[in-house]
């Protein structure tokens, strides 16, 4: 990936978070990959302060609790999280669900193959794009904002 | 690309819109590819060319009359032109350009590259990517009246 932050996957299968984490070491891809087991818990690790904010997340669809698609929803509803690329990875080839997710603004769209050198493959060429591809600092305008205030409080003190 | 449907450039630099044709060319990409000069140019053509639809829309961000920010604007406020894949290709490396675009959940940001060679590879790995990823497309018709309601009708291949 161009970027160091982490990727965040979203994937409620062992099996499938393992093989993504395999793909990843055979490829020698560095970022952390950070797991969480459904959107609700995506959602959570978003929204703490505490987390580096992700430089893609990678998403399954068919998930307990929240679903990739209603995730997808939420988030780029929010000012703050929209600007993070999703790249939906299922195993839905489901119309609904390609057109849900495009419809939602996903940046691609990834079926898994099913035998691990084709996965490899389509984990090394989302790889070669997201480091073709530049990815936004989304804290860049939080930053703006907080220069501003800080500037407007120096200002304060002077009066 | 995954599917045959054209891919819409819009640039205003008709050297670098040669530039994308030619290594298109090269790496044997067979989508039709439409240039067009501007973002209300890019409108029109969502406009008139429904049966036409493009699979990916590579867009240049300084144009004249409508740029690239503000065609995304319009772009992706509309339900059916909302779903099409947007790559921005230009040779902004503004930050704020970055944000803004991914904003509008952009599926790309590429900075043209000035080396030729370099330029192709980059074609390479948008064309890999977009032949891997699947593509918003025609949805069966059984299911046509479902997805209506969610605004996923078909878009025509």
């Amino acid at each position: 990936m161009r970027s160091f932050k982490p990727i965040l996957l979203v994937e409620d299968d062992t099996v499938d978070a393992m093989t993504v984490k395999r793909a990843l070491n055979d490829l020698h891809v560095t970022n952390t990959l950070v797991r969480v087991t459904n959107g609700e818990q995506a959602l959570e690790h978003l929204q703490d302060s505490a987390n580096a904010k992700p430089c893609v997340i990678l998403l399954d669809l068919n998930m307990p609790k929240m679903n990739g698609v209603e995730f997808l929803k939420i988030i780029k509803a929010d000012n703050r999280l929209k600007c993070i690329p999703v790249v939906v990875l299922t195993t839905s080839k489901a119309d609904q669900d390609r057109c849900e997710c495009f419809n939602s603004s996903a940046a691609g769209y990834i079926v898994k193959p099913v035998d691990y050198k084709g996965f490899v493959e389509a984990i090394r060429i989302l790889d070669l794009y997201w480091t073709l591809s530049e990815l936004p600092d989304c804290d860049f305008e939080e930053k703006d904002v907080e220069l501003l205030s800080a500037s407007d409080k120096r200002d304060c003190q002077v009066l | 690309m995954r599917n045959l449907r054209p891919i819409l450039l819009a640039e205003d630099d008709s050297v670098d819109a040669m530039t994308v044709k030619r290594a298109f060319s090269e790496l044997k990409v067979t989508n039709e590819l439409v240039r067009v000069i501007n973002g209300e140019e890019a409108i029109k053509y969502l406009k008139t060319h429904t049966d036409k639809k493009p699979c990916v829309i590579l867009l240049d961000l300084n144009m004249p009359k409508m740029n690239g920010i503000e065609f995304l604007h319009v772009a992706k406020a509309d339900n059916e032109w909302r779903q099409i894949p947007v790559v921005v290709l230009t040779t902004s490396k503004d930050d704020r350009d970055k944000v803004e675009t991914f904003k509008f959940s952009v599926a790309g940001y590429i900075v043209k590259p000035v080396d030729y060679k370099k330029f192709v590879e980059a074609m390479k790995v948008l064309n890999l990517y977009w032949t891997l990823s699947e593509l918003p497309g025609n949805a069966p018709e059984n299911t046509a009246v479902e997805l209506q309601k969610t605004g996923c009708t078909g878009t025509g291949s």
